[in-house]
This record gives C-alpha cells, sequence and structure tokens, in this order.
C-alpha cells in the first residue's frame, strides 16, 4: 500500500506506531506481536475519545439533560446528578465498559511483556545503577497507604509491591505500555510534561539557572531526565516512596547517559533536606495520587525546602472550580472507575489557598495551562483536538515564583 | 535468578488490580462477554497486523507486489469456496442470534422445560 493513502492517514493524526517509542536499555524486548497489541491499545483509546465519547455528550445534551430539567424545573446543578442520570444511559455505559476493559487489557499485556524477562530487567536495574551510584533506598520507609493500598489506574500491585526481590517490574509496565494509554501524546520517552516545564522556564524565566532541583513523586523519572538535560549543571533529586520504580528509574536515566539525578526513596511529607535548599521543586501527575493530610504536609515541605527565590510547579489535570458540570463528570471518571481515591478530593481543593497557608503569598502563586511537548515528526498532532478527559497530554500548572 | 513459570506469568498478568470493580452494564454477565468480545477485536487486529508485515516483507525481498495482492483475482470455483467459508464463518460467529430466531419461530412448543420432559 501505496504511499498516498500512506500520507492520507498520518495527516489524520491517528497514533503512530508503537516502535517510534524510544528504546534505552531497561525497556523491556516487545514481539512483533507485543507492538501489535500496544498499536491496538492505542488506536481503542483513540476510537473511545473521538468516536464513542461524543455520543456520550449528545446523549447527555438532548435526552437525559432535557428529561432531568422537565422533571426538576432546573439543569443538573453538580457532577453527581450528571452520573445519577448517565449511570442507566446506554452510550455512557458503553464507553464507560469498554474504557476499564482496555486499561485492564493494557495491564495485563505490559504485565506479560516484563513477567517472561523479570530475573534479566531486574539483573540489568541492579548493574546499571550500581555503576552510576545514582540510586539510594531506604529499607526503613514505611509506605503510605494511599500507596501501598492502592493499585492506582488499575494497575495490580501498584506502585510499591514486589514480587520478587529486586523487583522492578511495576516500573517496566508503566514505561512499556504508557504509550498505549495516550496513544504517544507524552512523546518517545514519556515525558512530554517534564518537556513543557523546560519550555515553560525558558518562556518565563529565561535567565533562571537553577543548581538544585526536587522532583517530587518521580517515579521512574520520565519528567525528571528532561529537566536533567535542560540544566546539565545542576543537581537533581528524584524522589519516590516505591523502591521499584527508582530502581527502574535510575538504571533507565544511567543507560540514557543522564548522570546528574540521584533517585532517592523518601517520602515527599517529610524529607530530611535542609531548609531552602532547592531552587527548582517540581511534581508532574503526582499529588492526585495522594490524600488530603498528605498534601497539605507536601505542601508545606515545598515552602520549606524552596529557596527564596526559588520556583515551584505542579501538573494536574485541570480543577473542577467554575467547571460545567458534564465536564466535572467526565474528568471524574477515573476517580470512580480507574482507582484513583483522591482524584475527586484534589481536584476539588483549591490549591493556591492551599499554598497560602503554608506561608506563600498569593502575589507568589501562579496558575497556567501547559501543553505536552512531543516530537511533531513522530507524534503528529490531531487537527481537530482530541479531549479525552483525563487523560490529556495538556495540564493545569500550579506554583509559586518569586 | 529464576523468574516466573508461563502458568504464573499467565496468572500474574491476569490479576486484577484491587477495589471493587464497576460494573456498568445491568447485567454483569453482558459486561464480562464484551470484555472477551474487545480481546478478541485485539487478537484480530494483531492478526492483520502480523499479515500485513508477512505481505510487506515478501514485498521487500520481492517474492510478490504488493499490487498482485488488490490485482488477485479468484477463479469462480475459489470463489464459491470462499463463500462457502464466509457462511461458515458467520453462522459460528452469530450462532446464538440466530437460535434467538429459531426459538421465536417455534413459538411456545420450545418452552417445554427440561422438568416437563422428564416427567411426561
Amino acid at each position: 500500500m501505496h504511499a498516498q493513502k500512506q500520507a492520507a492517514i498520518s495527516a489524520a493524526a491517528v497514533p503512530p506506531d508503537y516502535r517510534v517509542v524510544g528504546r534505552h536499555a531497561m525497556m523491556p524486548l516487545v514481539s512483533h506481536d507485543d507492538v501489535a497489541r500496544f498499536n491496538f491499545l492505542a488506536n481503542m483509546n483513540r476510537f473511545l475519545s473521538t468516536q464513542l465519547l461524543p455520543g456520550v455528550k449528545i446523549t447527555y445534551e438532548q435526552r437525559a439533560k432535557p428529561r432531568f430539567e422537565r422533571e426538576a424545573g432546573r439543569a443538573p446543578a453538580t457532577r453527581k446528578e450528571v452520573r445519577q442520570l448517565m449511570s442507566h444511559e446506554a452510550p455512557y455505559q458503553n464507553w464507560s465498559a469498554l474504557r476499564r476493559a482496555t486499561m485492564e487489557s493494557r495491564q495485563q499485556i505490559g504485565r506479560s511483556v516484563v513477567l517472561r524477562q523479570l530475573p534479566e530487567l531486574v539483573q540489568r536495574a541492579a548493574q546499571l545503577s550500581a555503576n552510576a551510584n545514582n540510586l539510594q533506598l531506604d529499607p526503613n520507609l514505611t509506605v503510605p497507604r494511599y500507596i501501598s493500598a492502592v493499585e492506582q489506574h488499575c494497575m495490580p500491585g501498584g506502585y510499591s509491591s514486589e514480587l520478587i526481590a529486586q523487583d522492578v517490574s511495576p516500573a517496566a509496565n508503566y514505561d512499556v505500555g504508557i504509550f498505549a494509554t495516550t496513544g504517544g501524546g507524552l512523546g518517545r520517552f514519556g515525558d512530554g510534561g517534564g518537556l513543557a516545564v523546560v519550555e515553560w522556564l525558558k518562556r518565563e524565566h529565561p535567565t533562571f539557572q537553577p543548581k538544585r532541583i526536587l522532583d517530587l513523586g518521580a517515579g521512574l523519572g520520565h519528567n525528571t531526565l528532561p529537566l536533567a538535560q535542560a540544566f546539565p549543571n545542576a543537581e537533581l533529586i528524584a524522589v519516590d516512596v516505591a523502591a521499584p520504580m527508582l530502581r527502574y528509574g535510575a538504571a533507565r536515566a544511567a543507560s540514557m547517559g543522564v548522570k546528574n539525578v540521584q533517585f532517592v526513596q523518601a517520602n515527599a511529607e517529610a524529607l530530611s533536606y535542609p531548609d531552602q535548599h532547592f531552587d527548582l521543586i517540581m511534581s508532574c501527575m503526582f499529588l492526585h495520587e495522594t490524600s488530603f493530610v498528605a498534601i497539605q504536609k507536601i505542601f508545606a515541605e515545598c515552602k520549606r525546602l524552596l529557596a527564596p527565590n526559588g520556583i515551584s510547579i505542579h501538573l494536574e489535570q485541570p480543577q473542577y472550580h467554575n467547571m460545567d458540570p458534564y465536564e466535572a463528570f467526565i474528568r471524574d471518571w477515573d476517580a470512580h472507575n480507574n482507582n484513583e481515591p483522591f482524584w475527586t478530593t484534589m481536584h476539588e481543593l483549591d490549591l493556591v489557598e492551599l499554598a497560602q497557608k503554608t506561608g506563600f503569598s498569593r502575589a507568589q502563586c501562579f496558575e497556567t495551562g501547559l501543553e505536552a511537548v512531543v516530537d511533531e515528526a513522530l507524534f503528529p498532532k490531531p487537527k481537530k483536538k482530541v479531549e479525552d478527559y483525563g487523560r490529556n497530554a495538556a495540564w493545569y500548572a500550579f506554583g509559586t515564583a518569586p | 535468578m529464576s523468574g516466573f513459570d508461563r502458568q504464573a506469568q499467565r496468572a500474574i498478568a491476569a490479576r486484577k488490580a484491587k477495589g471493587k470493580r464497576p460494573w456498568f452494564y445491568e447485567n454483569a454477565e453482558a459486561e464480562r462477554v464484551l470484555n472477551v468480545v474487545l480481546a478478541l477485536t485485539q487478537e484480530l487486529a494483531v492478526t492483520r497486523e502480523r499479515l500485513d508485515t508477512l505481505e510487506r516483507l515478501l514485498e521487500r525481498k520481492g517474492l510478490l507486489a504488493s499490487k498482485e495482492f488488490d490485482a488477485f483475482v479468484p477463479d469462480q470455483a475459489l470463489s464459491a469456496v470462499r463463500s462457502q467459508q464466509q457462511q461458515d464463518y458467520l453462522s459460528r460467529v452469530f450462532r446464538v442470534m440466530s437460535q434467538t430466531a429459531d426459538a421465536a419461530d417455534e413459538g411456545a412448543s420450545d418452552a417445554a422445560s427440561i422438568e416437563e420432559l422428564a416427567s411426561s
């Protein structure tokens, strides 16, 4: 087939082939059929967001909402009311059932790829991080319940549990399959968030040259490495509570030639670094996986650890304030159906107010929107924006600057 | 270091995540079937992709030109064989729906229960 047809396909901006995903020494090996499964899942997710989800909204606007208005004499006012209405509507049931099934399939495929090569991955990780001397684990650390008791986004075992000694499987599974969830929206190395932070810093604070950078809940360091590469003279600390993520992340960074990141097992609620130690503190899609008590402690730590002229920035999906109840209902799907128990509360919080309680002034706080920075030659952006609520590679960014 | 045997790998990979699983259809059985349908759709996509790879490799090695695929015309006998295969295939996929139609035709006569038959 047929150059013209291929050109037409790439212009339509469907997900690219899985093989554009960046390879490094820790990336699990994939067969032809593993690749085909990831291609299917990426396309399935795109199909769900572009072909089925619009019908869910039409059903709401043309059937469920008018019925509610006739009966109640007013429009639905909250996402809970919308959810009650929509839970009986077939288009919503179909979209939801398939979205959940696709998520579970993605986990099964990623885990089976990893399990068949796990001993080799474990051994390689240990060698790479030992040679690089970039991993600091704390066997005495108590993993907080919001990580140990929750298997986030239907990921069996969660981030922190270990199938074998020195396990790296949660991170290897995360890394090998993240492409499928976003159809490449996060870029070759799943680092579109980190690259977006770099681009934002260069644009908004062009003279800012941080010497010490802290990435909270860094996981396997997808979004840490772009900062390390953008500021090669800076010293970076990637903090996480989950040892499997850090083992893999340290080895991955070493294999990618990144030398200025230490992967440290610690709890972001209480860190051992001295006051005002960091010039830049960041997190990417981390806060919603903590808890209400934890987030307050984390913000207090950010205030304590940030240098007087430092910058902090946190990326999350959009907050629900002033949001149309239908959109808030769709965005809240992951809380109920994808094992994200803190998702709802976190998206209802006033993060600016929370930051002010820790001692930042209102003038120091900012809110903005950021889009993933990806190689558009490999990952063409759809002409029409694809709105996959809760999964978009575009974020609400919140933080503080002098 | 030893890993997991094949059976253990299958069991671990297929594990459900902790927490109550949401079911979106009133009938959870229907939704289980939908999950199987998704898995089959996935495996069919894999097969098509594998076939496509094979086709392109054959072309690259000069064993076939891709236009030969599109230009291929089965003769009458092969057409008949293929149509028979298609009908067999559709009958396998849509068995349960053709049974529903049978039951409607037979009306009440199909309603005899096992108990009735056993005691008659």
